[in-house]
């Protein structure tokens, strides 16, 4: 069921494209300005506060991607090479529907909807990035989950003649990742399909992609074509590749730090050489909202 | 064609590497300034920093295996060498203070919590007698000492590599390859020294 989720921004809030397209610009002149400004903004440290999104620029440009290269500009330069149509998600395991769906056939069944959220990736980087998409609920509840369903997983493309970098060994390909059913579920959870108004472009994760705003940035997940709904917890790469540093969960809590650096403050993309960082918020600021699927879990343990 | 060489390097001064070595720092904080380092400029200049900061490590490494293999001295630019890779380190640890962490608390929890911060603090530290001792007159005044103070040199690079592995996620090839060529280089010292000693 779409439009569970009610941003507290307004379309009159919304701001105008052409502006963010100079926003750097901008910056650079207030770059004096900007050392008061963040003292006057610490004292609004709250979810609704920080929701000015970053400009399409800076979205397309600053990506991971390790299925282009592990650079931060590789994906912008190479995902040219992926073609998207056709494309089809194989929904599997227990659903009462399974099969191959073609991509134009959700999107016509889908309820695409604008949803303005924050992304946190797990090196301490951050974005607001103004998505396009239908709930992830919708889908599962097309194909119709299974009672004593637990997980659902999800697999990325694996075509290394289109995906440069997965001709290298940085990661075990395909990717793969995985969330349980209640966090599938929840109102949050978005399939992608368009940043800005626009098809989401190939090193955003086209044709659909994941995003869970309150989890580390990794689990979600691009360019989906499979989709298993299972009872037991599904393999997730990063997890896979360094079980002590990537958890399951993964939810984005400043009072855990990665064991190599800190998760206690951020940088958020596109403001500049002086920039500075921002207390990073507990569940990347969607706390109210998501932190009673997680009551009585020790968050240290299952991080 | 090494002797060309050798005769080009006997007639360059080495003043001008001071003055070229700025340059690239120059220009990426003009760079940085205007947009051009893209949506993460902080990380950028800190990674570009210390990227030529290893370099121009490598190179200095590089300067005794070249003489020793294929007969060309460039001895004479190694000091400049040396220098600007204190340099460059010393900006990369400026850029990491005031520009990307600026608090003194977490700076201070990230030098003892994060073991690649650490590392490279302990690296740092290594070299500043070096750069302090990187003159005619220490030379003079430490003899044979400066000779053994300077093999902090091999520390330092290797620090400086370890740094650089320890802090990319997963297994990428970039920071593998600067700590192999760097323990190459320095797998050439070893009959070296047993050499000299000898003699």
């Amino acid at each position: 069921m779409a439009y569970r989720w009610k941003n507290d921004l307004k379309d009159k809030d919304v701001t105008d494209e052409a502006a963010f397209l100079n926003r750097r610009q901008l910056m650079v002149g207030m770059g004096a300005l900007g050392a008061i400004g963040a003292g006057a903004m610490a004292g609004k440290a709250n979810a609704g506060a920080d929701l000015e999104p970053n400009s399409y620029e800076d979205i397309t440009s600053y990506n991971n991607f390790y299925e282009f290269g592990t650079g931060k500009d590789d994906p912008a330069a190479y995902a040219h090479t992926l073609t998207t149509s056709p494309w089809t998600v194989k929904i599997e395991g227990m659903v009462d529907k399974p099969g191959d769906y073609a991509f134009e056939d959700i999107m016509a069944k889908m309820t695409i909807e604008e949803r303005l959220y924050r992304f946190r990736c797990v090196e301490a980087w951050s974005a607001v990035i103004p998505w396009n998409g239908f709930e992830l609920s919708d889908l599962l509840t097309l194909a119709g989950v299974q009672s004593g369903a637990k997980y659902v997983g999800f697999e990325t493309l694996y075509r290394p003649e289109e995906m440069v970098g997965q001709n290298r060994g940085t990661l075990d390909w395909p990717y793969v990742e995985g969330l349980r059913m209640d966090e599938a579920m929840h109102p949050l959870t978005i399939m992608a399909t368009g940043i800005y108004g626009k098809d989401i472009p190939n090193q955003n994760g086209a044709p659909l992609r994941l995003v869970v705003p309150w989890k580390y940035g990794f689990k979600s997940i691009k360019s989906i074509v499979k989709i298993t709904v299972l009872n037991e917890e599904p393999p997730c790469t990063w997890n896979q590749t360094n079980a002590s540093e990537y958890g399951f969960y993964s939810n984005v809590n400043p009072e855990v730090d990665h064991p190599r650096w800190s998760q206690a403050s951020e940088r958020k993309i596109g403001g500049g050489l002086f920039a500075g960082r921002q207390p990073t918020l507990m569940m990347n600021g969607y706390a109210d909202q998501v932190a009673g699927m997680y009551d009585g879990m020790d968050l240290r343990k299952f991080f | 064609m090494r002797d060309l060489i050798n005769r080009m390097a006997r007639r360059v001064p080495a003043w001008p590497l001071y003055i070229v070595g700025v340059v690239p720092v120059a220009y990426l904080f003009w760079l940085g300034i205007n947009g051009g380092l893209g949506a993460e400029p902080i990380k950028k200049l800190e990674q570009e920093i210390g990227g030529i900061g290893l370099q121009l490590l490598v190179a200095g490494l590089a300067i005794t295996p070249l003489r020793r293999f294929f007969g060309i001295n460039l001895i004479k630019f190694r000091r400049a060498i040396g220098l600007l890779v204190f340099f460059y380190i010393v900006v990369h640890l400026l850029v990491w203070l005031l520009i990307d962490v600026q608090d003194v608390w977490r700076i201070w929890q990230d030098i003892l919590k994060r073991p690649y911060i650490t590392i490279g603090m302990v690296g740092f530290t290594c070299m500043v007698p070096l750069a302090v001792t990187s003159n005619n007159w220490s030379v003079r005044r430490l003899g044979g000492a400066w000779r053994r103070l300077h093999r902090l040199t091999y520390i330092v690079a290797v620090l400086g590599a370890v740094h650089f592995v320890m802090l990319v996620k997963g297994f990428q090839i970039e920071p593998l390859i600067y700590l192999a060529v760097i323990l190459a280089l320095l797998a050439t010292r070893v009959p070296n020294r047993r050499k000299r000693a000898a003699a």
